[in-house]
Formats: C-alpha cells, sequence, structure tokens
C-alpha cells in the first residue's frame, strides 16, 4: 500500500511519519469544517441585523472600496507565496527557498492587517462603532475574527519559522507547513465572503 | 488600586453576604442553605487535598493521572468528572424539589434569586459537566480498544479536551463560593441575560463555564471523528464496527457541527454583555430570536449528542445479555445515521411560540415526529434481540428494561411535544420539564450507568456488586416515575416550569409525591456510592483479571482486565463482526500472536493539557470579574503552551517488545489456571473473566 | 377515535382528585380543540405503546436464561430479517403518516394569528416586570393584571414587551405566545362562557416571575359594556402611570383601571425599544 502523502516529501523510509500526515492533514481539515460553521453562523447572522442601522451610519458611509481591494489583492497574494513556499517543500528546493516564501507571506499577511486595522480605525472616527448599530455590532463580530485568525496565523507562522531554525525542515515541520496552508487557504476562502457578502453586497 | 487587581471582585461575593445582609427568615434560611453548598465544595477540595497529602498521592496524581495522554486514564478521569458534578447537581435538584414542596403561597427555603441560580446551575452542570464528560469518558474508554486501535488519533488533544472540560466545570464549583451565579436558566436566553437587565457576574459564569466545555467538546468531536475513520485495526471496515462505535461517530461528527452555533451564541452574547454590542439587544438594533435559533441550533444536536452513546451501550447490552447477536445491525447503523442527519433538521421546535407561520411550525413539527421513526426502530430491534436469546437480567439489564418502558413513555410526550398546538399549551411549563428529563434519565443517564457497570472491570479488573448495584437501579427507575410523572400533570393543569412559590393548592400533592421521586433518587445515589465502596473492599472475590466476565463479542473483551497501557500486545486483524465472539467459539481465543510481539511506541505524558485547563479556567474567572491583567496572562499562558509544545520532538516512549511480551505471557498462565464459566457463575466469585460462550452452552 | 378520547377524558373526569384546571378544563374553542388533538395523538400512541409494553414481558420470562432448562428456542445467530425489517419501518411511518396528518390539520387551525371570527375585540398586551398592561384600543380603556373579555364573543390580542422576553399563557383558553420589546405577536381566543381563569406569564424574567399572574374574566356582553363605561372614567393613562409601570415589581398606589388612553399608544410602545430597567427591587 503506498502510503506517501502526496503533499509532502517525507521520503520512503518515513512510514510512520506518512501515518501521521495523513491523519493530522485529515485532522485539520475535520477542525477547518468546524471553523467554517463557526464563519457561516457569523455570516447568517450578519445578514439578518445587517438592516438594523438604527440610525446609525451604513455601509456606504463607512466603508473605502480602493482599501478593501487593496487588502484582497495583498491576502490573494499571500496565498500564492504561501502555496510557492509548498511547492518548494515538495520539490526539496532548500530550506532557504522555504523560509523566504514563508518570510513573504508573513509579510502579505501584516501588511493586510495593517490595512484592516486602519480601515477599522477610519470607521470608529466616522462613528462607525459597534456599540452604534446592529448592522456594525453583526460586522465587529464576523470582520476582526477573520483578522484575528490571520494575526494567529500570522504567530504560527512565526512560531514555525522557530522550530525550522532550531530543527531544519523535519518532518515535523513538514506537516506543521502543511496544515498551516489549509488554515491560511481558508481564511482566504472566508475573505473571498467577506469581500462578497459584507463589502459589495453592502455598497450593492 | 483594588479595582486593578481584583476587578469587580468584591465583599459581595462572599458566600455569606446574602446571609449577611439577610432581613427575612426566608432569606436567613436561604443563606444558610447557600453558605452550606459553599462550604461543602471547599470543605471537599480540602479533604481531596489533605488526602492526596497524607497518602503523598501528589505525585503520582500528577505523573500517572493529569498528565498522562492514555485515552484509557483520560476516559477514566471524564467519569469521574461526571460523577462528581452529578452528586452536585442531584443535590441541587433536591433543593428545588423540596422548595416546591414547601412553595404553597410563597414560603420555603430559599429566595427567589438563589432559586433562580439553582435551576440555572443544575441544567448547566447535568448537560455541560454531567452527560457531556460520562459520555466523553466512556467512548474515550471503549471506542479504541473496540476497533483495535493503541489511542485516539490525537492524544495530546484530548487531554487538552479533558482540561477545557474540568475548567468548565471547576468554575461551576467556584460560582459556589464566589457567587452569584446566572439565573438564566441553562439555556441562558437574552434579552434576560444582558448587561441591561443582568449586570453581575452571574451570567458571565454561565457563558465562560459554557464556553470551555464547548471548546473542549468541538475538539473531542475532531479527535472521535479522525480516530474512527483513520485508527481502524486492519479488517475492521466500517460495516463490522461495534454499534458503540457506530453511534460514538454520530454523536463525534454532532459535536463537531453542533458545538459552534453554542460558541457562536454565547461568544456573541459576551460582546454584547463586555463590549456593549447590539447582537441580542431589546435596543440598538439587536435581534433576541437570532440566539434562540442559535443556541438551539446547537441544543437540539446536543440532544442526540446525549442520547446517541447511550444507544450504543444499550445494543452492547442487550446483545450480551440476551446471549445473542444484536439483531437488525445495517437498520440499526442506518436508523443512527437517520437521527443524526434529521436532529438538524427540528431546532424550531424549541420556539413554537415564538410567532413565526403556522406553516413553518408544522414542517418542523413533522420534521420532529420524523425522528421517531427510526427511533422506534431501534426499540423494535432491541427486542427482537431478546426474541430467540437467553435474557439474563443483570444490573445493566434492569436499568435496560427500564430504559425501555420509560423512554417509550418519554417517546411519546416527545410527540405530543412535536405537534405546534398543542405545544402552545405546554411549552415552558412542567410538562416540557417532565418529558426532557424523561429522555436524559432513563435514556443517557440509565444508559452511562449501566456502561459504568458494564465496563468497570475492564478498566480495573473487578466487577461492581451486583446486590448494590440492583438497589440502586431499583430505586432510580422508582425515583424518576416519582419524581417526574407528576410534573406531567402539573405541567397539563397549567404550571409553568421555573417556579419558586405558587398560590395553586391543586398543585400540592403532586410537588409532594415529586418530592418523595427526589429522595429515593438521592437514595439511589447514595447505593451507587455503598456499591463501589463494598465492590473496592471485596475487590479479590470480584477479580476478573481475565477480562471477559460477561461473554463480551467485542475486541476490548478478549484483553485482560485492567489492560495494559499499549492496549493490543500485537493490533488485531479482523475478519467479521463479534470477531471476539467466533475467536471464542472456535476456542482460539488464547492463541499467541502468529508474527510475535515488536516494540510499541506510545505518547509520553505532557503537561500541556492541565495547564491549558488550568490556565483556562483561571481565564474564565478573571474574565467572569473583569480582572484584565490575569485574563491577558492566562491568554497568553495558553498561547505560549502551544507554541512550545510545537517545538517538543521527544513525543514517544518506547515498551520493549520483551516487556509486552511478558506481560502477555502471564495473562495467558492466569487464564489457562482459571476456569471457562458458563453464565449460570457468572454473579459468582468463580467468575474469573474467562467466558465460555452462552451460545454454546447447550451443546457442552 | 373520538370515542377513545372520550373515553379517556371521563376517566380523567372520574378521577378527579383536583384535575379541574389548565388544559383539563378548557373554557373555550382553542384550548377545546387543543385537548381534542392531545387526546388524538394519545390514543394513536397507545397503539403503539400497548404493544411494546406487552410484548417485553413476554420476551423476558419466555427467553430467560434458566441454565440449559428454558426448552423455548434459541437461536443466538439470528440478527438479520428483511421481513421484519420492512415491518419495523412501516409500522412507526404509518403512525407518524397519521399523526404528521392531524399534526397539520390543527396547526393551520389552531394558528394563533388566526382570527376566531369576522371582526374580533382588539385587546393589546402590554408585559412588564412583574404585570401585565391590558389596552382597549377601541374602548379607550386599559386595565392592570385583569383581562376582561366579553364570553362568547372572539377576541385578537396584539402582544408586546418592555421587558425581556416573555410569554402569555391562559391555559383554559389558548395557548401561549412570546411577548418580545420593539416587536408585536398576535394570539386569537375567546371564551364560551363567564368565568375566571388565572393568566401567566411562563418565561422566566428574574425574582417576580411567580407572582406575575393576572386574573383573565369573561362576562355576559352586558357586563362587559357596563364594565368598559365604568373604566371610561377611571383615571387617564398618563406619563406618569405609564413610567409607574415601567418600574420592576407593582407600585400599590398605581390603579388598576385607566381611562382615557391615548390612541398609538401600543403603537408606540411597541416600536420602542427599551434599555433597561428603571430603579430596582420587588
Amino acid at each position: 500500500m503506498n502510503r506517501r502523502h502526496p503533499g509532502l516529501n517525507l521520503g520512503e523510509a518515513h512510514d510512520s511519519a506518512n501515518d501521521d500526515a495523513e491523519k493530522e492533514v485529515f485532522g485539520f481539515w475535520v477542525f477547518m469544517m468546524s471553523d467554517a460553521i463557526l464563519f457561516g453562523l457569523l455570516f447568517a447572522t450578519y445578514v439578518v441585523l445587517q438592516g438594523n442601522l438604527n440610525g446609525g451610519p451604513g455601509p456606504a458611509e463607512l466603508f473605502e472600496m480602493p482599501s478593501v481591494l487593496i487588502q484582497t489583492v495583498l491576502l490573494l497574494t499571500s496565498s500564492l507565496t504561501a502555496g510557492l513556499a509548498q511547492l518548494a517543500m515538495k520539490h526539496e528546493l532548500g530550506t532557504r527557498r522555504i523560509v523566504l516564501w514563508l518570510l513573504i507571506s508573513l509579510g502579505l499577511g501584516l501588511a493586510f492587517l495593517t490595512m484592516e486595522m486602519r480601515d477599522f480605525l477610519t470607521m470608529t472616527s466616522k462613528g462607525g462603532v459597534p456599540q452604534a448599530s446592529g448592522f456594525l455590532s453583526a460586522f465587529f463580530a464576523l470582520v476582526p475574527l477573520h483578522g484575528l485568525h490571520v494575526a494567529a496565523t500570522c504567530l504560527w507562522l512565526l512560531a514555525l519559522l522557530g522550530q525550522i531554525a532550531r530543527y531544519g525542515t523535519d518532518d515535523a515541520t513538514k506537516t506543521a507547513m502543511l496544515r498551516l496552508g489549509i488554515l491560511w487557504h481558508f481564511l482566504d476562502v472566508v475573505w473571498i465572503g467577506i469581500f462578497t457578502i459584507v463589502y459589495v453586497g453592502g455598497l450593492a | 488600586m483594588s479595582d486593578i487587581l481584583l476587578g469587580r471582585l468584591d465583599a459581595s461575593a462572599l458566600p455569606w453576604h446574602e446571609l449577611a445582609i439577610a432581613k427575612t427568615g426566608l432569606e436567613v434560611i436561604s443563606g444558610i442553605v447557600g453558605l452550606t453548598a459553599a462550604l461543602l465544595a471547599v470543605l471537599g477540595a480540602l479533604l481531596v487535598a489533605a488526602a492526596l497529602t497524607w497518602w503523598r498521592l501528589w505525585g503520582p496524581l500528577w505523573r500517572d493521572w493529569l498528565t498522562s495522554l492514555d485515552h484509557k486514564k483520560i476516559g477514566i478521569m471524564y467519569v469521574v468528572l461526571a460523577f462528581v458534578m452529578l452528586a452536585r447537581a442531584v443535590s441541587e435538584a433536591g433543593v428545588m424539589r423540596l422548595q416546591q414542596a414547601l412553595g404553597l403561597g410563597g414560603g420555603g427555603i430559599v429566595t427567589p434569586d438563589h432559586f433562580g441560580q439553582l435551576f440555572s446551575t443544575h441544567g448547566t452542570i447535568m448537560i455541560f459537566f454531567v452527560a457531556m464528560p460520562f459520555i466523553t469518558g466512556l467512548i474515550n474508554y471503549v471506542m479504541p480498544l473496540q476497533i483495535g486501535a493503541r489511542d485516539v488519533s490525537f492524544p495530546l488533544l484530548n487531554s487538552v479536551s479533558l482540561g477545557l472540560t474540568a475548567a468548565g466545570a471547576a468554575l461551576m464549583m467556584v460560582s459556589l463560593v464566589l457567587q452569584p451565579f446566572s439565573t438564566g436558566g441553562w439555556s441562558g436566553y437574552p434579552p434576560f441575560t444582558e448587561a441591561a437587565f443582568n449586570p453581575g457576574a452571574g451570567p458571565d459564569y454561565w457563558i465562560w463555564a459554557v464556553t470551555l466545555s464547548s471548546l473542549g467538546s468541538t475538539l473531542t468531536g475532531i479527535n472521535f471523528t479522525v480516530t474512527l475513520y483513520k485508527e481502524r485495526c486492519e479488517g475492521m471496515h466500517l460495516m463490522r464496527m461495534p454499534m458503540f462505535c457506530w453511534t460514538s461517530l454520530c454523536t463525534a461528527i454532532l459535536m463537531i457541527f453542533a458545538m459552534p452555533p453554542l460558541t457562536v451564541a454565547t461568544g456573541l452574547l459576551a460582546l454584547d454583555r463586555y463590549l456593549g454590542f447590539h447582537i441580542f439587544t431589546n435596543d440598538g438594533g439587536g435581534n433576541m430570536m437570532m440566539f434562540a435559533n442559535l443556541f438551539w441550533l446547537f441544543g437540539h444536536p446536543e440532544v442526540y449528542i446525549l442520547i446517541l452513546p447511550a444507544f450504543g451501550v444499550w445494543n452492547e447490552v442487550f446483545s450480551t445479555f440476551s446471549g445473542k447477536g444484536l439483531f437488525g445491525y445495517r437498520a440499526l447503523v442506518m436508523a443512527t445515521m437517520c437521527i443524526a442527519i434529521l436532529s438538524f433538521t427540528v431546532w424550531v421546535h424549541h420556539f413554537f411560540t415564538m410567532g413565526q407561520s403556522a406553516d413553518l411550525n408544522a414542517i418542523f413539527g413533522i420534521a420532529t415526529m420524523a425522528i421517531g421513526i427510526p427511533t422506534g426502530v431501534k426499540i423494535y430491534d432491541w427486542m427482537l434481540t431478546m426474541y430467540k436469546g437467553r435474557v439474563r437480567i443483570s444490573v445493566p439489564m434492569v436499568y435496560g428494561i427500564g430504559f425501555l418502558f420509560l423512554f417509550v413513555l418519554g417517546g411519546t410526550t416527545g410527540v405530543i411535544l412535536a405537534n405546534p398546538s398543542i405545544d402552545y399549551q405546554v411549552h415552558n411549563t412542567l410538562f416540557l420539564v417532565a418529558h426532557f428529563h424523561n429522555m436524559v434519565i432513563p435514556g443517557t443517564l440509565f444508559g452511562m450507568i449501566a456502561g459504568y457497570t458494564l465496563w468497570f472491570p475492564k478498566a480495573f479488573g473487578f466487577r461492581l456488586n451486583d446486590r448494590w448495584g440492583y438497589r440502586a437501579a431499583g430505586l432510580w427507575i422508582a425515583g424518576f416515575l416519582l419524581a417526574f410523572f407528576p410534573l406531567y400533570i402539573l405541567g397539563l393543569m397549567g404550571m409553568p416550569r421555573r417556579m419558586v412559590a405558587y398560590f395553586e393548592g391543586a398543585w400540592l400533592p403532586w410537588t409532594l409525591i415529586a418530592l418523595t421521586g427526589g429522595a429515593l433518587i438521592g437514595l439511589a445515589l447514595l447505593c451507587l456510592a455503598v456499591q463501589l465502596t463494598v465492590s473496592l473492599r471485596d475487590r479479590a472475590a470480584l477479580a476478573v483479571p481475565v477480562g471477559d466476565p460477561w461473554d463480551g463479542r467485542s475486541l476490548e473483551w478478549a484483553l485482560p482486565a485492567p489492560v495494559p497501557a499499549w492496549n493490543f500486545p500485537v493490533l488485531p486483524v479482523v475478519e467479521g463482526r463479534d470477531s471476539f465472539m467466533e475467536l471464542k467459539k472456535n476456542g482460539d481465543h488464547l492463541d499467541r500472536p502468529r508474527d510475535g510481539f515488536a516494540d510499541i511506541l506510545l505518547p509520553r505524558p505532557s503537561m500541556v493539557g492541565p495547564v491549558i485547563g488550568a490556565a483556562g479556567l483561571v481565564a474564565g474567572f478573571a474574565l467572569t470579574w473583569h480582572i484584565w491583567w490575569l485574563t491577558v496572562l492566562t491568554l497568553a499562558v495558553i498561547v505560549g503552551a502551544m507554541v512550545a509544545r510545537g517545538f517538543v520532538r521527544d513525543t514517544e516512549y518506547t515498551v520493549p517488545a520483551a516487556e509486552v511480551e511478558a506481560r502477555w505471557n502471564a495473562w495467558r498462565a492466569l487464564a489457562d489456571a482459571s476456569p471457562r464459566i458458563r453464565r449460570r457463575d457468572e454473579q459468582r466469585p468463580a467468575n474469573r473473566g474467562h467466558a465460555f460462550p452462552a451460545a454454546q452452552e447447550g451443546e457442552a | 377515535m373520538i370515542r377513545i378520547s372520550l373515553l379517556v377524558s371521563g376517566l380523567w373526569a372520574l378521577s378527579g382528585c383536583g384535575l379541574d384546571m389548565g388544559l383539563f378544563s378548557p373554557a373555550g374553542p382553542v384550548a377545546e380543540a387543543q385537548r381534542m388533538h392531545l387526546w388524538i395523538v394519545c390514543a394513536l400512541m397507545l397503539l403503539v405503546v400497548i404493544p411494546i409494553f406487552v410484548t417485553i414481558p413476554f420476551l423476558l420470562w419466555r427467553y430467560r436464561y434458566r441454565d440449559g432448562k428454558n426448552h423455548a428456542s434459541y437461536r443466538p445467530d439470528w440478527e438479520a430479517s428483511w421481513r421484519w425489517e420492512v415491518m419495523l419501518w412501516s409500522g412507526p411511518l404509518v403512525v407518524t403518516a397519521a399523526l404528521g396528518w392531524f399534526l397539520w390539520t390543527y396547526t393551520k387551525a389552531l394558528d394563533p394569528y388566526r382570527p376566531l371570527s369576522e371582526a374580533p375585540l382588539q385587546v393589546q398586551v402590554v408585559s412588564y416586570d412583574w404585570k401585565w398592561l391590558f389596552i382597549y384600543p377601541d374602548l379607550g380603556v386599559a386595565s392592570v393584571d385583569r383581562l376582561v373579555l366579553p364570553a362568547g364573543q372572539a377576541v385578537t390580542l396584539s402582544l408586546t414587551s418592555r421587558t425581556v422576553m416573555q410569554s402569555m399563557l391562559i391555559p383554559e383558553l389558548a395557548g401561549q405566545i412570546y411577548l418580545m420589546n420593539g416587536m408585536t405577536t398576535h394570539l386569537n381566543l375567546s371564551a364560551d362562557h363567564p368565568g375566571q381563569w388565572t393568566g401567566r406569564n411562563t418565561q422566566y424574567n428574574g425574582d417576580g416571575f411567580h407572582r406575575q399572574t393576572f386574573r383573565a374574566e369573561a362576562m355576559a356582553p352586558s357586563d362587559f359594556a357596563r364594565w368598559a363605561e365604568t373604566a371610561a372614567n377611571a383615571p387617564p393613562l398618563d406619563q406618569p402611570a405609564l413610567a409607574a409601570l415601567e418600574e420592576r415589581g407593582r407600585d400599590p398606589d398605581l390603579p388598576d383601571t385607566f381611562g382615557q388612553v391615548p390612541p398609538h399608544l401600543f403603537h408606540d410602545l411597541a416600536g420602542t425599544a427599551t434599555h433597561a430597567h428603571h430603579g430596582g427591587g420587588q
């Protein structure tokens, strides 16, 4: 039975590592499923509450499309670079190459977070605080939670870089990278949802 | 300064505060009741600590239990947690029964606010810290053994789940000492639980205790699902798994899907309360109906999370003690799946009375009734399992028979409640209270106690005393009947749930009957405690070291009792369902593994689980009392523990083949020295756990 | 079917023992129909329950373990049978289909939003902590903790809450419906004959929950007209009175009947959100 995990390059001699990778990646997919439900319900809450402006500012006053578009590009690009890091791992292009792509992904993620934070501050200065209305409460329950996920993933990425510095690209860091990649792409998908439902839908 | 240090925690949180400010006689008595409860909790903790110190057990507790990643030990700890919390929640129920029996005209022993805390803690504890840990513990112990695995897929995550669940339970205990708890019931509906109407710490205790438990259960669900998909031994196809594993799988999948709605509901309520959001508030554009939907999107599948593992136990009980294979395996698998899926389509029946259209209500009502079909099939399949069998009325079977009768009645009242037109009348009344207790006590709790009786010898190497077991079972059944059937009548007479006092003389006789039932249930619990003590004393006579006291059918009965850390000396290969029974019938059950023994890798103990649990408890406490520095600190500890764990590479240890072989040889010698016994000797000291198949008794 | 349900209800009446309240003793067409539906469901379920209750003891006795001395047939490997399986699934299916048909019919017929006649009397209900305000918009009067109805006439209640979620139930007349702040729900009912019943909140809302009852009183139409005339002369429902109602608990000085109720009062009360309690204590 060929048990080699397709996304990894663990070598023939690493049978139990291959088994572990299989198990861990599957487990992480299941975890993503429960996280997807979490976001799905927050989307539902947002859709229910988005009309409740309570006399406060609405999407037209608060959202800045150019900034949101730049954030989208940043996040999608970071997904590409994270994917390139994985390819570098799979084709054994060297730890240096992997780390480089990971660092670029991290930078893009942090840039996204910075811009998002700036947007939140702009909204707040226009009276768009979560206490103002049901719409803004639902917005600030959903969008910053995505941001928090991105921040947590960046922290994980840093920890992973630390592990690579300490142990090199061993089996554990390789499977960790695989799981990190899943989360990173997943957050992209959630962002597409936010972009479509919250921003485009809000302004439409 | 003390605000920064202690947040809003002050002297009014101390357990004698209610007594200190009491003005009326009722308030004094209520204060004494509250103080007694707090003292009992503190005294209990001190006693345990003293005992651990006296017998120098802190080290072993930490090394062999708290940090252990062995699924069997984690399972046992879950069950211990469940029993401790059961004792508290049953006591609370006793106080509430007494209050309602005395409450005609407004008297009694607790104030309205105290009563509100009692029903809120009782419900929260019973669901999240009795039923959930009990099922999680049982699945943890049994399921990996039944599928022929060394452990669950993620042993560390298992320990973290236990830590989070225990942290939630501990937070409940803390709320008994540093008061108050919420008065919003186990479902915590806003806007009543919003800061505008309940600004105190109570609802926050509820939010964090429930959130900790819900996070733990989500992780447990993931862990069990992956284990069942990836850790089955060779030949253990899905359709060869014992039914308990199937119900575990459905429960685990339900946990993955149903726990996030609860986390979202409590999380959003926390945003409302802590940061002034308007998600569920009256004002500011909030929508309280969202909470009802989110909560029951969790709450209804939760009912099946609780009942399915019990169904799993009943499958094992009815087939084992009927000396016969389970009837309708395929149908039971299908019925379990049907129930799991349908459980997500019925949540609106928890609020038929919220003003939505009759069409919507009718659709959800019919979906609810549809669940009765697969459930009915299960009942029939269990009856057909007994049909043409040889039924032994063991202790688990007494619970099982009680379950069959009572559960059918509970199902009937469930069908009644599924009709929106009738539900308008009995919703929010004691009829509803009687119904769900009728499902979770004979269903879940009897199932769990039956499972505990069934698998106790597997875990500890000796059977539980039968006489005290029968007494407990009888008292549970009688107590349940007396305590809850009057509540059906009271509900139909229009008595709402959660009433501290009332002014209708006609209700009194029924509350008195219910009180006697409550007393019997208290005695039943006492019998269980006596049973455990007596069995410990007589453990030599009750010992079943060979490991198969009940003539079991699935793989766990092939192992010695107690089971060694590595479970199977060599991972088994399975060729059909009930494979251990087949081996036994052919007399091959003691065979030496064909390919000899090999080294076994097992997970090393880790302190990450208990550290995250402890930090979670402190974080929940700090959030409840607005102690922000402590919140930040504990969250940092949790993140730090996770990052640090990533740097650990040495996570396993090796058990040498020689040790495994030596242990196997010892067991084999013991088995050879223990005669195989017939079922008539099942409850006698002759039962050393070496069974002769009941199916072959006629031929012998 | 109807005969069975009559028999069951007769047995109830015989056994007596104070069961003459709540759903056991309906006083209006809605509660009457709800009780009938309950008996039908019970009767259908008995078809399921009785066979199970008879069969289980039989199985336990017939197939009990007797150490080889029981000569009933023993087939330890009999684990599946298509014929049985079809029966097992179709039985509950048929019963559920019948129950479902009744469910659909009764749920549609007893929709709380469906008026019981063409021109029902309009009553508006506002719940506070822990009391009830009943407004008669067409009569310009209001009462606290007392719902006065003309017997034999259909009534439409419109309900809202000025505080947390509540649920109003008069079991002898009709089922319950939630009251929620900033929203309006409806409930239709009617009393067959003059009488008095207790109405309650069934959704827990704090310390005064168990005391939050009101008297539902059906009168002969002429008595009702007289009551309305008297009520019109009661003190006005002005701002101070409304403010007093918002306080938790019951102010003993607050009148229980009001005249000169402003038009659109209910609309205003239902349309504005309540932020928090004014004052505290019982």
